[in-house]
């Protein structure tokens, strides 16, 4: 079931004017910067459907950009995140994008600096609640209602054996996971949603563990 | 985990509980805590709702002009005259409108189950409060029960206008309240079905058709109809009448109708009232590109 809480249906608290195109949209860009891992130097933010034909009304863009802002839905600064962006010397530019996707309300976020490109897309399906359903190319339906950590690793056999190890060594338990990979032997993707947090010791050692080349967390 | 009304109605009379009670159990099992958290963060959003009802009862204008002012000019009129569909009605109509006046606003608001339908549920709670004198605590469980039923027709159907237009969300919206003003009002879950189902098939169809994108026009006098339709389908199923298609089905046909809308009648601000000259002048005015 997409929606498995009664404070998806009651909530979120949230600065107006729309659950699915300004809270929805704040937490794909929070989703996007926390994968990131700091805050990027430019964004390229591409506009699907209802996403494109509304942004300016609801307040998509702001909140887009409040996200990767670091900003929760209820940040009474969330609107003034455009200047804000400005100011600490995040290039944005959006595109209203005709393309056909599958979801009304989706938006590719490509982000990066001087260091790292990111590409993300994310579907806002109402209430505030989202799905990021592709990471760098990868497909994913990750939701956001557990705890997850997304590994990028090397398609070599070992490499998840090394992270559910150290995984079970703690006592973590594994609610969902997929591995998604390009190609035979190169850059795959593993995406684990687990019950509790995980704490950034554990992921350490999960970075240093074996054909182990990044890991992001994202908190529910 | 209850799937449909139907298993949601049978847990609660299988316990003998009220339907608020199923949802607190179930996010208690599922997120695994304690009654005291999940009554707590609900009555956090209940605070929340009043704090916008308050808000907006001092006055409250958008950005663009478009929309704020009418909940207290209805709350004037109250006053003043005596309201041909009674001061019940006008009051939870002036609520509902408000809170969607600061969500236009840009202020702070808990949505149900959307932000552009988020007036319905706080503005019968707090208008329906005036004569039912609830416990604070009934109050919470007003917002779990008409949680129950959005998280039946979120996960069968669809909340948000950009999927299923206003009939998603409105409607949604007021027949959520429908159901809980039932149990608040002491009556059975059988009967808040029906009163879900009621408001809900008075709603079928509506479309999702923002002048300019924005969410102001029609959407603050949208949950006027959608508070005012919730108290009347609860009174109706109060008095013992029920709704020939059953709950669920009605939410089927709400999920198939929102299929067969064209996307310019869902939430992109293309069809229906946005298209009209008016809104378009609108559009052109604030935005200052002509369509």
């Amino acid at each position: 079931m997409k929606y498995n809480s009664v404070f998806d249906i009651i909530g979120p608290v949230m600065v107006g004017p729309s659950s699915s195109h300004t809270a929805g949209a704040a937490r794909i860009g929070k989703a996007a910067r926390n994968l990131f891992g700091r805050q990027p130097a430019w964004a390229k933010i591409h506009l699907y459907e209802s996403f494109a034909k509304t942004y300016r009304g609801h307040g998509t863009d702001f909140a887009l950009v409040g996200g990767l802002l670091g900003m929760e839905t209820n940040d009474p600064q969330i609107s003034k995140s455009l200047q804000l962006a400005k100011e600490k010397g995040l290039e944005i530019e959006f595109i209203e994008d005709s393309a056909a996707v599958s979801h009304p309300n989706t938006v590719r976020m490509i982000i990066g600096d001087d260091k790292e490109r990111q590409e993300l897309m994310g579907i806002s399906i109402g209430g505030g609640k989202v799905e990021i359903t592709e990471l760098n190319g990868f497909e994913l339906r990750l939701s956001g209602n557990h705890p997850a950590i997304l590994i990028m690793h090397n398609d070599r056999s070992g490499a998840i054996a090394s992270v559910t190890r150290i995984l079970a060594k703690y006592e973590l338990n594994i609610g969902h996971m997929e591995v998604n990979r390009k190609d035979v032997g190169k850059e795959a993707l593993m995406v684990i949603e687990v019950d509790q947090n995980v704490e950034d010791p554990i992921l350490q050692e999960l970075g240093a563990a074996d054909h182990i080349i990044s890991i992001a967390k994202i908190v529910s | 985990m209850f799937r449909t009304v139907a298993e949601l109605v049978e847990m609660a009379n299988a316990e003998n509980i009220p339907i608020s009670e199923v949802m607190i159990r179930q996010e208690m099992d599922v997120k695994e805590r304690t009654r005291e958290e999940v009554f707590s963060e609900m009555e956090k959003n209940l605070v929340v709702m009043e704090k916008a009802i308050e808000d907006a009862l001092k006055g409250v204008q958008s950005v663009t002009g478009l929309t704020g002012g009418d909940a207290v000019k209805v709350q004037k009129y109250m006053k003043e005259k005596t309201p041909l569909s009674g001061n019940l009605m006008m009051d939870a109509v002036s609520k509902a409108m408000g809170t969607n006046e600061v969500n236009a606003a840009m202020g702070i608001i808990c949505a149900t189950p959307t932000a552009g339908s988020a007036g319905c549920v706080p503005g019968t709670l707090f208008a329906v409060k005036e004569q039912l004198h609830p416990t604070r605590e009934e109050m919470v469980r007003y917002l779990f029960t008409s949680g129950a039923f959005g998280f039946v027709v979120a996960n069968n159907a669809f909340i948000s206008g950009a999927a299923g237009g206003c009939q998603a969300e409105v409607g949604s919206a007021g027949a959520m309240a429908s159901a809980a003003i039932v149990e608040m009002a002491g009556g059975t879950p059988e009967q808040s079905a029906h009163a879900f189902a009621m408001t809900l098939k008075n709603m079928l169809g509506l479309v999702c058709d923002p002048v300019a994108g924005l969410v102001e026009v029609p959407c603050v006098k949208r949950n006027a109809g959608g508070s005012s339709l919730a108290i009347i389908s609860a009174d109706l199923a109060l008095a013992g009448v029920e709704s020939r298609i059953p709950c669920d089905e009605v939410i089927g046909a709400m999920y198939r109708i929102g299929k067969q809308m064209s996307p310019s009648l869902r939430e992109t601000g293309e069809g229906g009232l946005a298209d009209t000259p008016t809104g378009r002048f609108l559009k052109e005015k604030i935005f200052g590109v002509s369509v």
